[in-house]
């Protein structure tokens, strides 16, 4: 397991079990017995440890481990044995260096910094960070306790509060590792495994440097350094820091999250109480943690978002080689974008050139804000932008592997658009549509080959929202599914894989909730205080808002659609009041003016008076037995997730996995309740029935929950969720 | 241009100068007494083998039927300076000017019987952009001349010649002078861009108002200037970064290289004192002494040059000051010739130049890999095998890069996996490769070096009764080179 070379022992990690190294049980305990043999052997002076995995060090402890645990003192002990053993590589008689190449995160991370010293290779793939608060989590073996000491306070909250990875170059700068070493291009091997050699290299070299005192590990400081440490060596500073984290995690998390508010009890106990202390509430608040409703929530979505990012259709007949997206607004440019960073020559066409040169614009500005941050350089950015060929003609598109069409939502214009682009496509290209609500198979009606036809759902802005819902019908072929998914996940998108039907998921999921907040505001709820309510249920966007954001246009549209496929469960809010703010020009953020007014430089969102005026011709009286803020949140959850729920039951949705993801990624469900069928599992069914049952009797049958939701009510062992 | 990466280029310069002094020290103790280090080296690298032992060829020559021959009449060179040193108050076209007049004197050639000018230069001094027609006239060249410049970074040269070929092959020209020319004892440095956009808009400004208000608009950061560096654009690397991750990547050791380096050094004194570098021409400096040799060769032993630190990838790089080529003032030129007008006109040629090959490979991984590419290519295209060359010159850009390139030519897997080829082309024999030093030593004038190469390998052939030669060279932007000559019957 480990070989001695030069007195340097190289103790290399591989899991064989994984494509990842995790800090498994069974990993911690080779881990012990091999540093045990190593302090016991003589002949070694200092060790190395690096992984064999070409894009890992190690990726974290392992979560399976730690869901196993039934009680909080069992993940208490899980995290002090894992004290324990980083204690002892901090204590090491002979130096330990960690040679990182890849992921670093979590548990990995912990154990690295708990080394004498730590060398780190320059590729892309190499991040260090510790993500366990996206978790519901925290660093429990010892992060919380030595990470401050090394990069400072300042730096330790921001890693430990927002989970963010951070790059080899800035890892050095922040003194988080010792050196860096480029990776390399080909030479008498491949470059990943001659770039894990060269690292061991280096890195046996640094070790050797270690042991013969030839190499110090402290580091000159400079004065900012200096300065900083004086300043944080104040109480009354810390004592200020402390504070002001905290009032900044509680506006932010509205005080929904646990984690970030025990990250930092641990990190105070440890600098004010001393080290016994700290590493106790540690391991204690890892415990606690690890048995919340919110880290099983945030787990489970982590768990979905790796089932949602494989292809269940396997391997399609073809590869997209060349992608056409028809329409350069914000979403055709956006998908244009996310293609061609992905190495996929894409035509972006569209009917003016004043629209065209728009979007061509968008992708540039995208590409170009990245080069700003140095996460791409010039010359990368203009590769990848000779790879968008921007078009108002269909030439070349008889080369096209895959149509995304992404026009205006109106169905005669969708069907021309089909039938123009088929009378120039080759026989296996296939037809993609971006709609939002508009039923497949009506668009698909105007298509000589429906096998070919599916469904792209993209959320907007395409190059930040993770997800993509992708829609069959039931003439899609299982390949075109199977190459949709693939085109998605290549474009680095979370997928979800519904049926055919009005609104699909998410649109249908969303509609009646924003009903219900119009009807909200008819009743006098002001768009400030609506948005307070939900927000302060976790949605990161409030309904008001999101409303401005999705266009308030669209939501008229959308609502008057769904209306009419769905009837009065669809109702609540009046479909007029929309319709009017789009005739006065209210259609949200991009016309500058909708539920609030967008000005280019105040901070603070002003009320649009002007929308407030046409609700208070649409006035409605409150009824007061379902009207205090609580009811109103739960008027607003309740539908959303009912909805949900009768898609599993119709079968749009296949299963409550993928209803989560759509609902958390696409749509700002509160992520703390894990999307809408955990939220009903942990919430209870019967309970949110019985609510329902309240508002039911006020408003009638848009709160009758469905078939499914009363069965799980009926039955408390029936859930969605294992 | 980042300010760090002028900070690397300005400190590796002066290194290069300050290992240089450390050096020239030593030799002159070495000198004194213990010369025993650099023997026991030579003897790894061996001496060139007797021309008997040369083996049958697998084409008795490269003359086509229906093609021109065209010959290489003969090269000359100002002595290579490291920057700073006796050249410094020059301007490019002056030394351009020297190797041009030097190469008339040396042929004899009358000024009016060239029909066309070629010449390299990488570094652009912007006052003489087309530093070809400058140096032309000056060196009183007819004026009914053509010239031009072209620039392909340390081919540069060899795209001049292979320009020259070009024209002659085509009919257009009998006659064409081909060299190139590299000055870095004074490189433009600019304006920021911002500072430049004021200066320009300032000659716009009609009124004093607004001339006031531009210059008012300067802040102290806009004075921050812009100079060139050994990078590449495309990456942003320097090369010298590039080359220590080449070694690394190919298991180069420092070792290694620094004693690729003394044998070059080594090999470089021992041909510049047995007089083997007759290419180099005497080059009387305005306001200083004649120059007449290459300033740059300073074989020292290895102990001194595993002092030094490396220069680019620090602390735990490989590449140093004394295993790269060093910044170069020099200029180089040859006459080029159909055989017919040669001939015609009483010139006994030295060589024929034959197949070329320009290759292009990826810049950040590969910038350094043309040999590897560019050889196999022009053998093929020649019809011979690596065996039937005689004399190898290769460009020493870094003694890392060389290393690597030779490793590369060694390894089936590298050929089958990269360069699409069912075997490798194998590295050519050490006793028939750069004998009388390279770049590392003699010095890299960029666009200068193509030149010195085909003359060396004209040479080589020459005094070693040789057939065939191979030039290959590296170059910025990852691309490459190769030239097979022949020699001409003597």
């Amino acid at each position: 397991i480990y070989e001695v070379k030069d007195n340097v022992a190289v103790v290399r990690i591989n899991d064989p079990t994984s494509k990842v190294n995790t800090l498994s049980r069974h990993m911690q305990a080779e881990m012990v017995e091999v540093m045990n043999e190593i302090w016991g052997n003589a002949a070694v002076k200092s060790v190395v440890l690096i992984s064999r995995k070409p894009g890992c060090f190690i990726a974290g402890a392992d979560i399976n481990m730690i869901q196993a645990c039934k009680t909080a003192e069992e993940v208490t002990s899980l995290s002090q044995e894992g004290q324990k053993i980083f204690d002892q590589v901090e204590k090491s008689p002979i130096p330990i260096v960690a040679a990182i190449n890849g992921s670093c995160l979590g548990g990995g991370l912990e154990f690295a910094i708990a080394c004498q010293y730590r060398i780190a290779t320059k590729s892309k793939k190499t991040i260090l960070g510790t993500p366990e608060v996206m978790l519901g989590l925290l660093p429990g073996a010892g992060g919380t306790q030595r990470l401050p000491k090394m990069v400072g306070l300042p730096a330790a909250f921001d890693m430990m509060l927002t989970g963010k990875n951070i790059r080899p170059d800035k890892a050095k700068k922040m003194g988080l590792v010792h050196q860096l070493v480029d990776p390399l291009g080909p030479g008498l091997k491949s470059p990943e495994e001659r770039t894990i050699e060269y690292l061991e290299e280096v890195a046996v070299d640094f070790a050797k440097g270690l042991a013969g005192k030839k190499v110090t590990v402290e580091k000159k400081k400079g004065l900012v350094q200096k300065i900083q440490d004086f300043v944080m060596g104040l109480p009354p500073v810390r004592k200020q820091i402390y504070k002001t984290v905290h009032s900044k995690v509680m506006k932010q998390s509205k005080g929904l999250y646990p984690a970030p508010l025990k990250i930092i009890e641990c990190i105070q106990t440890g600098i004010e109480k001393g080290n016994a202390a700290g590493y106790l509430t540690e391991s204690q608040n890892f415990g606690k943690l690890a048995m919340t409703s919110e880290s099983r929530a945030l787990i489970g979505l982590y768990h979905g978002q790796v089932t949602c990012k494989k292809n269940h259709f396997g391997k399609p007949e073809r590869d997209v080689k060349k992608l056409a997206v028809l329409g350069a607004g914000l979403m055709g440019a956006g998908i244009a974008q996310v293609t061609i960073d992905k190495g996929v020559a894409t035509i972006l066409k569209d009917t003016t050139e004043e629209g065209l040169a728009r979007g061509h614009q968008q992708v540039y500005k995208g590409l170009n804000d990245k080069t700003k941050k140095k996460s791409l350089t010039t010359f990368e950015r203009d590769g990848i932008m000779s790879l968008l060929s921007g078009q108002l003609d269909y030439r070349d598109f008889e080369n096209a592997d895959m149509v995304i069409e992404a026009v205006f939502e109106d169905l005669s214009i969708k069907h021309k658009v089909v039938k123009e682009v088929e009378a120039v496509i080759p026989p296996h290209c296939i037809f993609a549509t971006n709609t939002s609500a508009l039923p497949i198979k009506d668009i698909a009606a105007a298509s000589k080959r429906p096998e070919k036809v599916i469904g792209m759902h993209y959320f907007s802005p395409v190059d930040k929202m993770q997800l993509l819902e992708i829609i069959t019908t039931n003439k899609t072929s299982k390949d075109t599914t199977a190459s949709a998914v693939a085109v998605g996940l290549k474009q680095g998108k979370v997928i979800i894989v519904v049926g055919d039907g009005p609104g699909f998921y998410t649109t249908r999921c969303l509609a009646p909730m924003l009903a219900e907040a119009v009807r909200a505001l008819q009743e006098g709820v002001g768009p400030k205080k609506l948005d307070s309510l939900t927000t302060g249920f976790g949605f990161p966007v409030g309904a008001a808002t999101l409303a401005d954001e999705v266009g308030i246009d669209v939501a008229a549209h959308v609502a008057e659609d769904l209306g009419k496929a769905f009837g009065t469960r669809f109702g609540g809010g009046n479909v007029e009041v929309l319709k009017m703010m789009v005739q006065k020009g209210f259609k949200g953020r991009k016309s500058g003016k909708g539920c609030y007014v967008y000005g280019a430089k105040s901070k603070e969102k002003k009320v649009n008076s002007g929308a407030e005026d046409i609700l208070k011709s649409f006035k409605l009286t409150a009824p007061p037995a379902v009207s205090a803020d609580e009811d109103i949140q739960y008027r607003l959850v309740s539908r959303f997730v009912n909805e949900a729920v009768l898609c599993l039951q119709e079968g749009i949705l296949p299963d409550p996995v993928q209803g989560d993801i759509g609902a958390v990624f696409g749509l700002g469900f509160p992520p703390c309740l894990g999307g809408p069928f955990r939220f009903v599992d942990s919430h209870g069914a019967d309970k949110l029935v019985q609510k329902m049952k309240r508002f039911e009797e006020a408003y009638g049958n848009q709160f009758t929950p469905c078939q499914l939701l009363l069965d799980h009510a009926k039955d408390s062992s029936k859930r969605f969720h294992k | 241009m980042s300010l760090s990466l002028i900070r690397t280029v300005l400190l590796t310069a002066f290194s290069f100068c300050s290992a240089a002094r450390s050096l020239s020290t030593s030799v002159h103790l070495q000198a004194q007494g213990n010369v025993s280090g650099v023997m026991l080296t030579c003897e790894k690298w061996k001496m060139p083998i007797p021309f008997s032992q040369y083996n049958s060829k697998s084409k008795k020559t490269l003359a086509k039927p229906g093609v021109k021959n065209i010959v290489l009449v003969d090269g000359v060179r100002t002595p290579f300076l490291q920057s700073g040193t006796t050249y410094a108050d020059l301007m490019p076209h002056d030394l351009a000017r020297a190797a041009l007049q030097g190469l008339l004197n040396r042929t004899g050639l009358p000024k009016d019987a060239v029909d066309y000018i070629v010449y390299g230069t990488v570094i652009q001094e912007v006052k003489t952009s087309n530093v070809a027609r400058e140096a032309a006239l000056g060196a009183g060249f007819s004026d009914k001349t053509p010239a031009h410049t072209v620039t392909m970074a340390c081919i540069s040269s060899n795209q001049a010649m292979t320009t020259a070929v070009g024209l002659i092959a085509a009919g257009q020209c009998d006659a064409v002078v081909a060299g190139g020319v590299e000055f870095m004892s004074d490189v433009p440095i600019r304006h920021s861009r911002k500072m430049r956009k004021t200066m320009l808009s300032l000659n716009k400004a009609k009124t004093l108002g607004a001339r006031l208000s531009l210059l008012g608009s300067i802040r102290l950061a806009h004075l921050s200037p812009e100079l060139p560096a050994v990078a590449e654009f495309s990456t942003a690397e320097t090369m010298g970064h590039s080359a220590d991750r080449l070694a690394a990547a190919f298991g180069v050791s420092r070792l290694e290289q620094d004693e690729f380096a003394l044998r070059s050094h080594t090999l470089a004194k021992k041909a510049q004192d047995g007089g083997m570098l007759s290419d180099v021409i005497s080059f009387k400096v305005p306001g200083r002494d004649i120059v007449s040799k290459d300033n740059g060769i300073r074989p020292a032993t290895m102990e001194q040059l595993a002092k030094l630190k490396p220069a680019f990838i620090k602390p735990h790089g490989t590449v140093t000051a004394a295993n790269s080529s060093f910044l170069t003032d020099g200029a180089s030129a040859v006459l080029i010739m159909s055989e017919e007008k040669a001939l015609a006109m009483g010139y006994k040629p030295k060589a024929y130049l034959r197949d070329f090959v320009y290759v292009s490979q990826d810049p950040k991984d590969q910038l350094l890999l043309g040999p590897t590419y560019a050889t196999p290519k022009v053998l093929e295209k020649s019809g011979l095998t690596l065996n039937d060359i005689d004399v190898f010159e290769f460009h020493e850009a870094f003694a890392g890069q060389i290393m690597a390139n030779l490793k590369a030519m060694e390894s089936d897997w590298f050929a089958q996996t990269y360069m699409g080829r069912k075997t490798k082309v194998g590295a050519p024999p050490m006793e028939k490769f750069n004998t009388w030093g390279g770049s590392l030593s003699l010095g890299h004038p960029f666009a200068a070096t193509g030149c010195r190469l085909v003359t060396t390998v004209a040479h080589r052939l020459q005094k070693e009764g040789g057939q065939y030669g191979l030039v290959a060279a590296c170059a910025a932007g990852g691309q490459g080179h190769a030239m097979v000559i022949e020699a001409y019957p003597q």
